[in-house]
């Protein structure tokens, strides 16, 4: 049976296990899988899809809802957390929560599960308000998530809080079933003044094949601060189609870094409206593969409002046969004054084989604006090299240096510094070295 | 220390040098003048490994050993050592790692342990004073937003902590104001002894008043076309390029 279908008709069996939930939610999923039945998987002949193919990862037959829980101990996966500072943790294993390795919080704010928010009264009223609000049924695979969402993080900051402890969301597949598609789901809404930091990863810790289509809904509400790091270093055999939408208000400052590093075929949707004046809006990242390895960012920037701006700088180092994708998007509307929208996508070609596509596409519709975008593909540059292995360097390492400081504007961007820390090593392991010094 | 015979070297098919003879002894100091256009910086990137220049005809021996074969980093791990006209900016990679890379490197590939934390230390703090460098300095990005003359000076720093056998100069002295020459020169003073060698790449006879060379040579047009001792700088610098570039085509 094709996946389409498979996912169709589990459709049935899964509504009748959550026929507890409000009509709300019922409603919405159903729209959604009416959604995804009419539209089906993307295919290249989609603008958007053009340079990527689900075909091979489509073609396995995946157990939809996995169901049994495997215990994992902490000191097996602790490499995968941020674990030298205190952070909040919600853990989620084959898609079931992991009470055992999380630490949630109903403290004054709520950071803890979407199951519970979607079937408890007290979330009701933020639940009516967000959910699903900013994610685009236009997108087939978002409706999917949509349709099968049950759970995933949800974060609600009530006004004027800083969160001190970043919130750690970690998704570990343990490769009980041979095949496992996983549809996380997030919510996180930011209110008045309130600041957090989220961190957000997906892990296989098997070879056995694993799809996972998130999607992940982020509100910032006037005068909010969100920072939200994705940490992508899954194995090879994994294949990630993240979602993300950011919808903010009038002051609002929220950033997206994304570190793909790992996986089979990596996809980011990341896509921001401006709902409000003096909004910020920033999305860097840095991708570095090999191999057979292929990420494609797809991003968009929705500017509606006067007076706000737009800061895009993703870096990608391209090795072996890997192939990458860069297709980013801004739209300024008419009524979007004195808007700066920055946009700028550098890439380096380590070997021959390797490819990328990079395609800015900007649609000004007001007059008064900054907008620049640049892309760039290059070599490492030879005189750089020589310079370094004048000094000793052998030529593995001197390269590592150079594409370390190609990516680092991005690094120096990040406002944790475990992540940092965590990001360099994760890098110098990528390139193969060890330079003696944390990078 | 350095022979070269008969070196021909271009790039691209394009020949730059033509014929260079030069013996370089430990203990000396020679300066190579000339020129823009002379061959100066290809024969110092040459010496050092460049791979973008072929060699032609003709050989480079170090102590000896024929170098042809030997990458950039092997030729340092020999002892060479090139200062650049423009060193590269490496964001995120302070002057500190940077260095505790570079001679840990070249320990590792003489089969010794990695220099202790401690010592380098010491070695940092050492030639940081020699060459008047601030602390805040070293924890700086390498060369990033660094003024002319900090480059250089950073230059001689990495070299002062390296302590190589032969040093080559490419024209360390553009670009830098009177205080920071003989900062920067006096840093090169004090690392000549007897065992370790420096060539003096330089368009100008200043940098020569305080890095008195043993020998200078003049290069035109690839080929060394006049070698005397300190005095044919001065000529040089009285006299200009043109007299040598008329007798060379004689």
């Amino acid at each position: 049976m094709e996946l389409k279908d498979k996912l169709l008709s589990s459709f049935m069996v899964f509504e009748d296990r959550v026929h507890d939930e409000s009509k709300h939610i019922h409603d919405i999923r159903n729209h959604a899988i009416k959604t995804f039945q009419q539209k089906g998987f993307p295919t290249k002949k989609d603008e958007d899809w053009k340079y990527t193919s689900l075909n091979s990862i489509l073609k396995h037959d995946y157990v939809i809802s996995p169901r049994h829980e495997s215990a994992i101990e902490f000191k097996e996966v602790k490499k995968y957390f941020i674990h030298d500072i205190d952070t909040y943790k919600i853990v989620f294993i084959d898609g079931k929560y992991s009470s055992f390795l999380s630490e949630t919080t109903h403290d004054g704010i709520d950071v803890c599960l979407m199951s519970a928010a979607l079937n408890q009264p007290k979330y009701k009223v933020i639940i009516d308000s967000y959910y699903n609000k900013a994610a685009k049924d236009t997108h087939s695979l978002t409706s999917l998530n949509t349709a099968f969402a049950s759970e995933g993080a949800y974060i609600h900051i009530p006004r004027n809080n800083v969160v001190k402890k970043p919130i750690q969301i970690i998704h570990f597949s343990t490769g009980s079933e041979a095949s496992v598609m996983l549809q996380p789901r997030n919510l996180i809404v930011v209110d008045e003044n309130s600041h957090v930091q989220i961190i957000e990863r997906h892990q296989s810790l098997t070879s056995n094949v694993v799809l996972t289509n998130s999607v992940t809904e982020i509100f910032a509400n006037k005068r909010a601060i969100v920072d939200y790091y994705k940490i992508q270093n899954d194995n090879q055999e994994a294949s990630l189609i993240d979602n993300t939408f950011v919808s903010q208000k009038q002051s609002s400052n929220v950033s997206v870094h994304t570190f793909s590093f790992g996986g089979k075929l990596v996809r980011n949707n990341l896509q921001f409206f401006q709902k409000g004046e003096r909004i910020d809006s920033t999305m860097k990242g840095v991708t570095i593969i090999d191999d057979k390895q292929h990420v494609d960012h797809n991003t968009l920037v929705h500017h509606i409002e006067p007076n706000c701006e737009s800061h895009q700088d993703y870096k990608g180092i391209f090795g072996g046969r890997s192939t990458g994708v860069f297709n980013g998007k801004v739209i300024v509307e008419k009524e979007a004054q004195k808007t700066n929208a920055f946009q700028a996508n550098n890439n380096i070609l380590v070997d021959d084989k390797a490819t990328i596509n990079t395609k800015p596409q900007l649609e000004i519709f007001a007059d008064d604006v900054k907008c620049s975008h640049g892309c760039t593909i290059g070599q490492l540059d030879k005189d750089a090299l020589f310079y370094l292995r004048s000094r000793g360097i052998p030529e593995k390492e001197a390269k590592a240096l150079l594409m370390y400081a190609f990516a680092n504007n991005v690094l120096a961007s990040v406002k944790i510094n475990a992540i940092k820390t965590r990001i360099t090593k994760l890098i110098a392991q990528k390139l193969g070295v060890n330079l003696g010094f944390e990078l | 220390m350095l022979h070269i015979k008969n070196l021909h070297a271009g790039i691209e098919e394009k020949g730059i040098l033509k014929g260079i003879n030069l013996e370089v002894k430990a203990g000396e100091v020679h300066a190579i003048m000339g020129p823009n256009g002379s061959g100066k910086s290809t024969l110092s990137s040459v010496i050092a490994g460049k791979e973008e220049y072929e060699v032609t005809e003709g050989e480079i021996f170090l102590n000896g050993e024929n170098i042809e074969e030997l990458g950039p980093e092997e030729r340092a791990h020999e002892g060479v050592f090139l200062s650049f006209q423009y060193p590269v900016e490496i964001p995120g990679v302070t002057v500190t790692n940077f260095i505790k890379t570079a001679i840990n490197e070249t320990r590792k590939a003489k089969g010794l342990e990695e220099m202790s934390a401690s010592e380098m230390l010491k070695k940092i703090r050492e030639k940081a004073e020699l060459l008047e460098i601030d602390r805040k300095f070293l924890s700086r990005s390498l060369n990033e937003g660094f003024s002319g003359g900090e480059k250089k000076r950073n230059e001689i720093f990495q070299m002062a902590m390296l302590e190589p056998k032969l040093a080559i100069l490419d024209e360390t002295d553009s670009g830098l104001d009177i205080d920071a020459l003989r900062i920067v020169a006096n840093g090169v003073n004090k690392l000549r002894s007897k065992d370790n060698a420096v060539i003096v790449i330089t368009h100008y006879q200043r940098l020569l008043e305080y890095i008195v060379p043993d020998y200078v040579h003049v290069l035109h047009d690839g080929k060394i076309v006049k070698s005397g001792t300190k005095e044919l700088a001065l000529e040089l610098e009285e006299k200009g390029y043109d007299w040598i570039k008329q007798e060379a085509t004689i």
